[in-house]
């Protein structure tokens, strides 16, 4: 089986964002970047997958400019065997990634198609779902557990509810949560082997696919300051202050 | 992201992540505790073994993690000092000075045992030079080795031994031959040798790492552990300094940027008469002296470690950066415990630790009066 995996480069989780002064969007000058986390789970998955021998063949595939090459390099590290990188400079919507990554997974054919159940940098959690609508293969996100047997995957959800477990038909997407596993340090040994590993580079154009339109980022704006807190004396005095403010 | 530099690659920053997670994640969360332990567990070197940090450096045959350059072992050193702890780098690291003989002039089979073993965090090394009579003066060493039909006979002590509890073998540097330099042997001597014997020594800093006095009586070491010819030692003792010398600054640079990380922290959050302590221009004005000279020391490092890896020997040079990091490391802890005050001198910051650890950096290795004076001889004075 063939596994796919996409990565993005996002700023680092433990980078403080700061707003640019005119709304526009963050500062990313001399901003830390990395895998988003997620992502790197799902790749851990991934390898495992591979270790395991229930997978022959990871790949790796990112969407970005020059520099989230570095980004796949990382994921060669992880164990990931070969790398596309698919070109693009400009701010890549949901629905456009999906769309560049159906091109992708129809290219490549894979048995499965894990990635991160969303990005640190947007949150939107949407590729995941939208790749595989535009595919019309399933979908198990949110995942906390994978088995795969044969042309199954049985997979338990993170749901708000507590635990779910569903079994889909292969192939499909999954999208990693926290709890799948816990990666693995990248060893040096790993990390020069990464660069000799073969990255190919497409563009969109090359895949046949157009940005999706429908979504303009209007404002970025910090989160409002938090007020200071007050101090209270008693319980009533607690229940009154939630009662003013209408909590409870 | 890190500037544009001509030494640093995409791959020294992604190690340089790996590291620093590592770090984050197995020594920052339990180095309080280690250290008010005594000890750390023995367990935590197959652990740095498995994730390839031990043998960064170290030829691949004997387990070791290839480089192509120093820098790889200047970010290790550096990214391990964001803990603030220069105590689990001296014995965690107590191999980097007690087997590079080895591999420079043991035999094979010597290799395998004493080598293979270390880099895969099963055994432990260390090394002793200095005895209770005096430290950088190898040349004077007293512990004798006499050779009896297939084995030596070594009696003598050392002292101020890192590792020196738990180390399962030492490279230790005897007298084999007429005084002075030219009698020098080096013998590797394992703890359960029969007439070997050691106790602990408790220390101003670094708790955490074992340090001892150890002593040979009648001790009888197997002639097959002279490590190259004999009376030959002297000049492999000496080879190991320059590297040493520079993995010294390295922590002490590492060290003083860890105090000032934690100081610029402090300043931010602390409040003081109604404002956050960085609003002080006294204080701003200190952080910015502290960065300004750690800068410095951090451009002077780098630029050594280049011209080694250029395969240079500048040792007036290299005794002098080993002075210059030392000396600012001393001052950087000085003012970060200076800035977190009442806080700074309780146990649990890192300032304060490192206000106590920094002084060895300036005595081990060669002391800083030791590294004016080899300077001043390199340089022709």
């Amino acid at each position: 089986m063939k596994v796919l995996v996409s990565v993005k480069r996002v700023v680092d989780y433990n980078v403080r964002i700061q707003v640019k002064g005119d709304g526009s969007g963050v500062n990313l000058d001399g901003v830390k970047m990395s895998m988003n986390p997620f992502d790197e789970i799902a790749m851990e998955e991934a390898v495992r997958l591979k270790e395991a021998g229930t997978a022959e063949e990871v790949i790796a595939v990112t969407i970005g400019g020059d520099k989230a090459e570095e980004q796949l390099r990382s994921a060669l590290a992880f164990g990931a065997d070969r790398a596309i990188h698919v070109k693009v400079n400009e701010e890549v919507s949901p629905l456009t990634a999906a769309r560049i990554l159906k091109a992708v997974f129809e290219k490549e054919q894979p048995g499965l198609f894990l990635m991160g159940k969303q990005a640190i940098d947007d949150d939107n959690n949407q590729t995941g779902q939208m790749t595989s609508a535009l595919l019309g293969i399933p979908q198990a996100t949110f995942a906390g557990e994978l088995k795969i047997d044969g042309n199954k995957a049985t997979v338990v959800r993170e749901v708000d509810a507590g635990l779910e477990t569903i079994e889909v038909d292969l192939p499909a997407v999954v999208t990693a949560d926290l709890r799948l596993n816990e990666p693995r340090y990248l060893k040096l040994p790993d990390i020069m082997k990464a660069k000799r590993k073969p990255v190919e580079t497409v563009s969109m154009a090359d895949l046949g696919v157009e940005a999706a339109p429908g979504l303009t980022v209007t404002k970025t704006s910090p989160p409002p300051a938090r007020a200071a807190g007050i101090k209270v004396k008693t319980v009533d005095e607690l229940v009154a202050a939630l009662k003013d403010k209408g909590l409870v | 992201m890190p500037a544009a530099s001509p030494y640093y690659t995409p791959e020294h920053e992604s190690f340089r992540d790996q590291v620093r997670r590592f770090v984050s994640e197995e020594i920052a969360p339990n180095i309080d505790a280690w250290d008010e332990a005594n000890t750390f567990p023995r367990e935590f070197y197959k652990q740095a073994a498995e994730v390839g940090i031990l043998g960064i450096g170290y030829p691949e045959q004997y387990g070791g993690v290839e480089v192509p350059d120093r820098f790889y072992g200047l970010i290790m050193v550096e990214e391990l000092s964001r803990a603030g702890s220069g105590g689990i780098m001296a014995s965690l690291f107590s191999h980097g000075i007690s087997i590079p003989p080895i591999l420079a002039v043991g035999s094979e089979e010597q290799k395998q045992r004493f080598v293979a073993p270390v880099l895969a965090g099963e055994r432990i090394s260390a090394l002793a030079v200095t005895e209770p009579s005096g430290g950088s003066d190898v040349a004077n060493l007293k512990t004798t080795a006499r050779l009896e039909d297939d084995h030596y006979v070594v009696n003598g002590s050392k002292t101020f031994i890192t590792s020196g509890m738990r180390a399962d073998q030492y490279t230790v540097a005897v007298r084999t031959g007429e005084a002075g330099m030219g009698g020098v042997s080096i013998l590797v001597i394992e703890a359960d040798t029969p007439g070997f014997s050691r106790t602990p020594l408790k220390k101003m800093g670094w708790w955490c790492s074992d340090t001892a006095t150890l002593y040979f009586d009648n001790c009888k070491v197997p002639a097959g552990n002279l490590i190259g010819p004999e009376n030959m030692g002297f000049i492999s003792i000496m080879r190991n300094f320059n590297d040493e010398r520079i993995a010294l600054a390295a922590q002490a640079h590492g060290l003083a940027q860890c105090a000032i990380d934690e100081a610029t922290e402090w300043a931010r959050e602390r409040v003081t008469f109604g404002k956050p302590l960085i609003k002080n221009q006294v204080i701003r004005h200190k952080l910015v002296d502290m960065q300004m000279r750690t800068n410095a020391v951090k451009a002077y490092l780098e630029q050594l470690v280049y011209r080694v890896d250029q395969g240079e020997s500048p040792i007036a040079e290299l005794c002098m950066l080993k002075n210059l990091a030392t000396s600012n490391c001393e001052y950087v802890a000085g003012e970060a415990v200076q800035i977190l005050g009442g806080a700074g001198y309780m146990r649990g910051a890192k300032s304060e630790r490192i206000f106590r650890e920094t002084k060895v950096l300036s005595i081990g290795g060669g002391a800083s009066e030791i590294m004016k004076d080899l300077a001043s001889r390199q340089m022709g004075h």
